[in-house]
């Protein structure tokens, strides 16, 4: 028991699974989780470090899904060792030698069959580099009301990385795609345990593909990706959420005909029309429901944290992260009052249209009180979070306001 | 700057030891049915992180979507049994 213990990645609160010391320490440990998830989150989440990471909140073991906690993002950049986890299916890689790496090139819509090593990729076409942030399509399902079923994200299934790497167009030009490609598949090296289970492979739309932003990244934030984020190459999809930036990836093809994999018809749609999408991936599209694609406008407030004790006439510079779908961040606005009143905060330096920007509002109390302080992001767009949450059953495009309770004493 | 950061002690990553899984499910009637098919895709924090808001009804489209999307080889009567255990160890109680 020792040993197997002893493998653990995490503290020493994760190894504890009985004894009253260890229950008195996981109920205290609980404040890293937000207010508002199901109760199931708060008995069981921990938090534990995969190999190469900082504690992020372990929601699932296998497949592995872990958070970021809202007290790290202390910067517009995610660390690479902060960046939140996410996979389907249990299947994963264990092991990687990038130098046998290789990338699979064609599809029955590609004239020219080729396969790529990374030092191909690396020597062969124009390197780039790009901040982008990169959200999970069911970040902050847990805040679903009601709740519904998934992986119950808090916060930090979100990240921001400058990310570095080749343009997917042009290794996609050595493959000679007919003019009748309509979409391009994507797989990765993870896969499911089960036959009968589906494999996780995407798909996007031309276009997308051709967009001189689409990458396929090789390093993150200056180093190589981490294993649990993709190592050793992954698809770059800015302005979408993560479900299209396969991790592992090692196959593309090109399709005259849209793809009909589970992971597409099946799963990461949402109702069609409710949300102010500009971008809707058309040869996905049915009357009753499409693909989610953009992110849409959001914020999140990373200081002060829940329950912050401060005094009248001291100041506390409310700080946070606003981003959206590749518009921009035009403003963002703070209400210290529940959202009765709004001004507007200090934006911080512009990395991009893809990329996290920070805030920052001074906020100093002349009544002793319970303060409810929130955020709201709008974009080039005129687009702004939504007011009142958009249900949909998988808990997505979740982007209102969540208040964060400060005490003037 | 990147290309000189990727140094060839980056370019072989092996995870090693996965996390322990040391999740109890509640004791109750199936308990052992559960642990057996569902553990066997996915570890058990799934079940108990996803309550206590799913009616039968809401349990009974998990487990199918496990079944008919997922590919579980789970028959009628132990579905039954997996759906039951799940209501009542970490339903809505509706």
């Amino acid at each position: 028991m020792i040993s197997r213990r002893a493998m653990v990645a995490g503290g020493v609160l994760a190894l504890a699974g009985s004894g009253s010391l260890a229950r008195a320490g996981r109920a205290a440990e609980k404040s890293f989780l937000p207010q508002g998830l199901p109760e199931g989150v708060y008995d069981t989440a921990t938090r534990e470090a995969l190999p190469g990471k900082r504690p992020l909140i372990k929601l699932s073991y296998r497949p592995p899904n872990y958070e970021t906690p809202l007290s790290y993002f202390t910067s517009e950049i995610t660390p690479n060792e902060s960046f939140f986890v996410r996979y389907h299916l249990a299947g994963i890689p264990e092991e990687i030698d990038a130098a046998q790496w290789k990338l699979k090139i064609g599809g029955e819509a590609a004239g020219k069959q080729l396969e790529l090593g990374l030092a191909e990729l690396r020597s062969d076409f124009d390197a780039v580099e790009l901040a982008a942030v990169c959200q999970c399509s069911g970040n902050r399902r847990g805040f679903s009301e009601p709740h519904v079923a998934g992986v119950e994200w808090g916060h930090g299934a979100v990240g921001n990385a400058i990310w570095q790497g080749v343009r997917l167009k042009d290794v996609l030009g050595r493959a000679e795609l007919r003019p009748e490609t309509v979409e391009i598949v994507v797989n990765g090296a993870d896969g499911p345990v089960l036959d009968g289970t589906p494999d996780f492979v995407k798909s996007i739309p031309i276009d997308k593909a051709l967009d001189d932003n689409t990458l396929i990244a090789y390093a993150m934030n200056g180093a190589p990706l981490p294993h649990y984020n993709g190592f050793p190459i992954r698809l770059i999809v800015p302005g979408w959420t993560a479900t299209y930036w396969m991790k592992h990836l090692n196959s593309i093809e090109a399709r005259t005909t849209p793809f009909a994999g589970y992971w597409m018809k099946s799963a990461y749609r949402i109702p069609t029309g409710k949300f102010p999408i500009v971008q809707h991936f058309v040869s996905q599209m049915t009357a009753a429901n499409e693909p989610i694609t953009e992110i849409v406008v959001n914020s999140m407030i990373t200081a002060p944290a829940e329950g912050h004790l401060m005094q009248v006439e001291e100041t506390a510079e409310i700080r946070g992260l606003a981003w959206d779908g590749g518009y921009g961040i035009h403003g963002v606005e703070i209400s210290t009052d529940g959202g009765a009143t709004w001004r507007e905060a200090e934006l911080g330096k512009d990395a991009g249209r893809f990329a996290f920007r920070g805030f920052r509002f001074p906020f100093t109390p002349s009544r002793v009180g319970q303060y409810r302080v929130m955020a709201k992001a709008s974009n080039a767009l005129g687009q702004t979070q939504a007011a009142k949450q958009i249900f949909n059953p998988a808990g997505y495009n979740n982007n209102v306001a969540r208040p964060v309770t400060i005490n003037v004493v | 700057m990147w290309r000189i950061l990727i140094g060839p002690a980056a370019l072989f990553f092996a995870v090693g030891a996965q996390a322990q899984e040391d999740i109890a499910l509640k004791a109750g009637t199936g308990r052992d049915v559960v642990e057996g098919y569902c553990a066997a895709c996915h570890s058990l924090d799934y079940p108990r992180t996803n309550a206590p808001f799913l009616d039968r009804q809401g349990w009974e489209i998990e487990v199918n979507k496990m079944i008919t999307a997922y590919g579980a080889p789970i028959g009628p009567a132990d579905a039954k049994t997996i759906v039951d255990y799940l209501v009542a160890n970490y339903g809505s109680g509706k």
